[in-house]
């Protein structure tokens, strides 16, 4: 009788699937929702369900490719967290808006509002994310940024000199002492004003190995100037492999138009091995030359809380034919694009995008290979190992387009496959293919939370994808990109959840949430708040001129600013308005606007100050607010400011409003308040 | 209130003290020794009050749907705090919607005065456990449990002060009949915040110290004790 009832039932949604298909060709999910990947839509919904009020068991940082950001989501629920403004202004917040940002987004080009962000990496332990930080690299003007995973905020940018699409980046050595930048395209270092037919003689790439173990104290430690390729992606070895790194290269043909066509005529391009002990002992050694190249670094003061910005000039930069034994070729069939080390240090995955084959290289046979100087030839001064020597074997027919591939610690590897659209399961050493399933559609990089380090936690798969078509609610010719989580933990892999993304996500990392959860911070303390323009009391507060220069200094509390009224405000000023949010209370937060500024409100979290520069453009009465809705009261915190004709001399005031020194007086004090 | 207590025990405490230097015995109660075993408890339950220095007296939560993790307040013999570094502050800050004084430590005179009347009941007793006779015994109790009764009474009169004591005049929100008085003991609900009262681990320390001084009372009085018998005892 209810297996009866359940088969109608079936029946019918499977009728409902073929007619919204016979209505509407391109609605292929109608059989999706009652199966997902062989699994009851009801079992994954189980596995994904985070009841209200209760947490995810992962952390997930995805990549916001051309929106210069990362999006923090909670796995298995796919809900979105924050996003974190990295490279690109962010007018939610203030961030590259406000005085005390803005310089974040400095570079030798001046302010620089955009990038492509690429790649997330955690800061590693042993192999193994640890928390710390969080990386990420802009490609198109070369940077790396690191994340302070305490505050999810950006701490820090170094600009990487010497280089153009810092696409294989910003991947870290086992020990997070080095993270990498190398070049996707390469340009005559230093830049010249050539033709570019004559890319073969003056275009050249560089690798960076850039100083990453100190927060505010990232940079280059030396670059390494190669064949003018495009380096595409890295990944440091591990284990037996630690020392090295390994880069992909395509475009060994050297073409500067129709790459799609030229540089893809080769049948092997190249993984370049670099021996980065060795690297700096050609350093310590004196092999590096004094190159030139202007950078900008940027930093978070820990006191202030202000951006800093300095400028560096210079590099050490090594050559391979001056430092024997850093740079090894290994030939990699056709154009390859990810490079992926398994946790045990040993194979060496490439994804050769163009390739009907994974080749997976065996770090031995590399070391072997070296050792019996097996070189097909030598270019610039890197020897070429011969295929055969360092190949460890091939997975035949995996599918469509390898790009990227992950490991979930039990021996077995996941590669994505952007042409068949899938991802494809197989066994490390026998290379046999042991499962596949569809995803929608395109993958690019796929990610094992710790996938790519020693200690995989091998229990989900997050696949991201390039398009997404009909997988969502339409809207319009924009639409998102998509994830789908994968269950791996049995031997099917199981598709649990589709979720949209913000901007393209390139890659992504995950860890535990016990990882980050405790060390989260609530608020800052007032006490520690040493921004030199904190208003820390309510009476503290006031109005200056020095020149044709206005600084405003105010409290924001529930529910008012102190002071609330200002005058004295010239046309022809620039104001500065420096606002501090004195609550002390988890998640209370202000935000700030004025009226005709000609950037951004900002937000102020809890002990923090933020500057807002405006220039007035007109005479008048000026009203701010708050624009965080913060408490009952929320839509009575504003305040006025008047902007008079020189003329007039209006004295400057401000005051206090009554609410507030009725407050002031019956605060009591806080330790470390003045 | 507790001074004038504190001020007069300390006196009368120290009165029995000369008493014991004459030759006490015969029938009069003052002169009856305690067996070892009621001065050690004396001695014991003088001594647990010393963790009233270490430990709140009492704790006030505050609850609300804003608030899952709550508002906590920590009251001792000498001090008000937060529950966390900045709860006090907060509390102030959400009390001055509806005119609520705020609670300033410096501005309540008991803090001042409680350490002394504590440090008295420690000092006094263990000068009835060295004198070993009922009567300080006795005496001690009763002015234990007066500062007892009192110091809840004092507290109550503050937190009535402290929930109905409202500057209207600046009150944002005023709601007709309301006080924001928390419970003594027990759960209130006040606007949208559930505050909890409940004696903390100083006030469970100070009833035990009492059960034991009780304790020591019920024994000395149950055992016939006699000044000779005590001299050899020991």
């Amino acid at each position: 009788m209810r297996i009866a009832t359940i088969r109608r039932f079936s029946l019918g949604v499977y009728l409902a699937g073929a007619l919204g298909v016979g209505a509407n060709a391109c609605a292929p999910t109608g059989k999706s929702s009652a199966t997902t990947g062989g699994l009851l839509a009801g079992d994954a919904a189980s596995r994904t369900y985070v009841p209200p009020g209760s947490y995810d068991e992962y952390y997930a940082f995805l990549s916001g490719g051309f929106s210069g950001q990362v999006t923090v989501y909670g796995l298995p629920s796919g809900r979105l967290f924050k996003q974190i403004p990295v490279f690109s202004q962010f007018p939610q917040t203030g961030y590259g808006y406000d005085e005390d940002s803005k310089s974040m987004l400095t570079t030798t080009f001046g302010q620089i509002p955009w990038d492509d962000s690429h790649h997330t990496e955690m800061s590693l332990t042993d192999g193994v994310p640890d928390g710390r930080w969080l990386f990420i690299n802009g490609n198109n003007t070369p940077r790396i940024a690191r994340i302070d995973l305490k505050r999810f905020e950006t701490e820090e940018i170094l600009q990487i000199p010497n280089a153009a699409g810092g696409h294989a980046s910003p991947f870290a050595t086992p020990d997070t002492k080095y993270v990498v930048s190398a070049t996707r395209f390469s340009v005559p270092i230093p830049q010249n004003d050539v033709p570019i037919t004559s890319y073969k003689q003056n275009f050249k790439g560089t690798i960076s190995f850039v100083k990453a173990d100190e927060p505010g104290k990232m940079d280059v430690a030396f670059q390494i100037m190669m064949p003018g390729y495009d380096y595409d992606l890295g990944h440091a070895g591990k284990g037996p492999s630690d020392g090295w790194f390994f880069f992909t290269t395509y475009n060994s043909e050297e073409a500067n138009t129709k790459l799609e066509v030229n540089a893809s005529q080769a049948d092997k391009d190249y993984i370049a091995a670099i021996n980065y002990k060795r690297a700096e002992e050609c350093v310590a050694g004196g092999k590096g030359r004094k190159f030139g190249g202007s950078y900008v670094h940027n930093y978070v003061d820990p006191a202030t809380r202000i951006a800093r910005t300095e400028t560096k000039t210079g590099v050490t930069m090594l050559y391979p034919a001056d430092c024997d034994g850093l740079v090894y070729y290994l030939p990699t069939p056709k154009s390859p694009h990810g490079v992926d080390i398994d946790p045990t240090g040993e194979y060496i995955v490439a994804g050769g995008k163009l390739a009907t084959v994974i080749p997976v290289h065996s770090y031995t046979k590399m070391v072997k290979a070296i050792a019996n100087k097996q070189f097909e030839k030598t270019i610039d001064g890197i020897p070429v190992l011969k295929y055969d020597a360092v190949v460890a074997g091939e997975v035949k027919n995996p599918g469509l387009g390898p790009l990227h591939t992950e490991f979930d610690g039990k021996g077995n590897a996941y590669t994505s496959m952007f042409i068949s659209s899938e991802v494809v399961k197989w066994k490390l050493g026998t290379w046999e293919v042991l499962d596949r399933i569809p995803v929608y559609y395109s993958v690019g990089h796929i990610m094992i939370p710790g996938g790519d380090g020693r200690k995989p936690w091998g229990k989900y798969l997050l696949a991201l994808d390039k398009i997404t078509k009909d997988r969502y609610l339409p809207t319009g010719p924009e639409g998102s990109r998509s994830a789908q989580l994968i269950d791996i933990s049995g031997d099917k892999m199981k598709m649990l959840l589709d979720f949209p993304t913000m901007g393209e996500p390139h890659y992504a990392q995950a860890v535990p949430a016990s990882l980050l959860q405790a060390g989260s911070v609530k608020f800052q303390k007032l006490a520690e708040n040493k921004n030199p323009n904190v208003t820390a009391s309510e009476a503290a507060g006031g109005i200056t001129r020095t020149g044709k220069r206005i600084d405003i200094k105010m409290i924001a509390i529930r529910s008012h600013f102190a002071p609330d009224n200002l005058e004295g405000v010239e046309l022809g000023d620039t104001v500065y308005f420096h606002v501090t949010n004195i609550e002390q209370d988890w998640n209370i937060a202000h935000g700030f606007a004025v009226f005709g500024a000609n950037n951004s409100g900002v937000t102020l979290p809890p002990g923090e100050t933020r500057t807002v520069r405006w220039v007035p453009q007109a005479t008048g009465i000026y009203p701010f607010y708050c624009t965080d809705f913060c408490s009952a009261l929320h839509q009575e915190m504003q305040g006025y400011v008047r902007v008079s004709a020189p003329a007039l001399h209006v004295p400057l005031s401000a005051n206090i409003s009554k609410v507030a020194q009725t407050q002031s007086g019956r605060m009591p004090k806080e330790h470390g308040e003045k | 209130m507790e001074t004038q207590l504190g001020a007069g025990y300390l006196e009368t405490a120290s009165a029995p003290a000369p008493v014991v230097g004459g030759p006490a015995v015969g029938r009069d109660v003052s002169g009856v020794l305690m067996p070892g075993i009621s001065r050690g408890l004396t001695a014991i339950a003088s001594l647990l009050l010393v963790g009233l220095f270490l430990v709140p007296l009492w704790r006030v939560q505050l609850v609300a749907p804003q608030y899952p993790e709550g508002l906590g307040m920590r009251i001792g013999i000498n001090y008000i705090t937060g529950a966390t570094p900045t709860d006090l502050r907060n509390i102030n800050g959400l009390n001055h919607y509806v005119g609520m004084k705020h609670i300033t430590p410096d501005a309540i005179p008991e803090l001042r005065y409680m350490p002394w009347i504590v440090g008295g009941l420690i000092l006094c007793g263990l000068t009835a456990a060295i004198v070993g006779r009922r009567k300080a015994l006795t005496i001690w109790l009763g002015a234990f449990l007066l500062a007892g009764v009192a110091g809840l009474v004092d507290f109550w009169r503050w937190e009535y002060d402290y929930g109905h004591n409202i500057d209207f005049e600046h009150a944002i929100i005023k709601i007709p009949g309301m006080n924001y008085q928390p419970p003594l003991l027990g759960v209130k609900q006040l606007l949208n915040f559930t505050a909890v009262s409940w004696p903390d681990v100083g006030a469970w320390i100070a009833l035990a110290a009492f059960g034991i001084g009780a304790l020591a009372l019920v024994i000395a009085i149950r055992t016939r004790v006699s000044s000779g018998s005590d001299a050899s005892s020991r």
